[in-house]
């Protein structure tokens, strides 16, 4: 959904007149919702923006991706990077994504479901991280419902 | 290019499974709105906006459950600040190094370097894992969106998690 929502976004500010350009690493979900433009990285979701620690390849994406900004010449443009998440091509990552293991009974239990229950409470990286919560956080935005 | 993960047919299949009613994603049919930039990326203010559930120490973190909430970043925040939690990618890489589902240290050099102008002060991030995409549409993005033209960015990069 992260990838739903900022197709959503992109359209909003495109419409109010600022150029947008957003990374995906979920081809289907971006198509659907049809951004402006997009540029495809095809690697597991939480690595939109490259590998951690190679910062060549994180320059990289960028630099493609904010020239594809002013290069794009029809809405909804894609432009496929042609990473590999494995440098030697192969695919079988991609095998186990959202799907439940092959060892487990599908009869219904929940043991593909790896996701934490939906909760209200803040979920801090660390829980020492809520004492040094600022009263009155000025950069926390929070917005009403109507 | 080798065949893209299907999300949305995962995302069926799995909810299936789990006797979980079928989600309706937002497909649009339309062309989208189209904003060309009117000027060089050289003389261009970029802005970052990125999901993934990312905050900074000293803020409260995001909830599970349909948070439509933004944290504003200073673009010059040492990243050692940054923490992250979501509930649907796996957190680790990102927490090694945050510039994977926020890329300051890209953006900052790039600009450093003349290939944009200038960066926003703040980058926007929320938790991006919204089922209401109602309230995406009709509540984060209007948000977002006058932010943005009060940032007064002409060009900005978006990064889902």
């Amino acid at each position: 959904m992260c990838h739903q929502s900022v197709g959503l976004i992109a359209r909003s500010l495109e419409a109010a007149g600022i150029t947008t350009v957003g990374l995906t690493s979920a081809w289907s979900i971006t198509q659907a919702v049809n951004p402006p433009r997009s540029v495809f990285v095809d690697y597991p979701l939480g690595h939109t923006a490259g590998r951690p620690n190679d910062s060549t390849e994180q320059r990289q994406i960028i630099v493609e991706a904010l020239t594809f900004a002013g290069d794009a010449k029809a809405p909804g443009a894609m432009l496929d990077l042609g990473l590999s998440w494995n440098r030697t091509g192969d695919q079988t990552w991609k095998d186990h994504v959202m799907r439940p293991s092959a060892d487990s009974d599908r009869s219904g239990d929940h043991s593909g479901d790896d996701r934490q229950p939906r909760t209200t409470e803040p979920q801090f990286q660390f829980a020492k991280d809520a004492a040094e919560v600022q009263q009155n956080c000025a950069s926390c935005i929070f917005l009403e419902d109507s | 290019m080798s065949e893209p993960v299907d999300y949305i047919a995962r995302t069926k299949a799995l909810y299936a499974s789990l006797n979980y009613p079928d989600y309706k994603w937002v497909t649009h049919t339309d062309a989208p709105p189209w904003s060309v930039l009117t000027k060089p990326l050289s003389e261009c203010r970029v802005g970052l906006i990125c999901s993934g559930g990312i905050y900074r120490l000293g803020q409260t973190a995001f909830h599970s459950q349909d948070d439509i909430s933004l944290r504003l970043i200073a673009t010059d925040i040492e990243l050692d600040q940054i923490r992250i939690t979501h509930f649907a990618y796996d957190e680790r890489d990102a927490r090694r190094d945050p510039n994977i589902v926020l890329p300051l240290e890209p953006l900052k050099n790039l600009r450093n370097e003349g290939f944009f102008a200038s960066l926003a002060e703040h980058a926007y991030t929320f938790m991006g894992g919204i089922y209401s995409s109602r309230k995406v549409a009709t509540i984060l993005a209007p948000e977002l969106t006058r932010r943005c033209l009060q940032d007064e960015i002409d060009l900005a990069l978006l990064v889902p998690a």
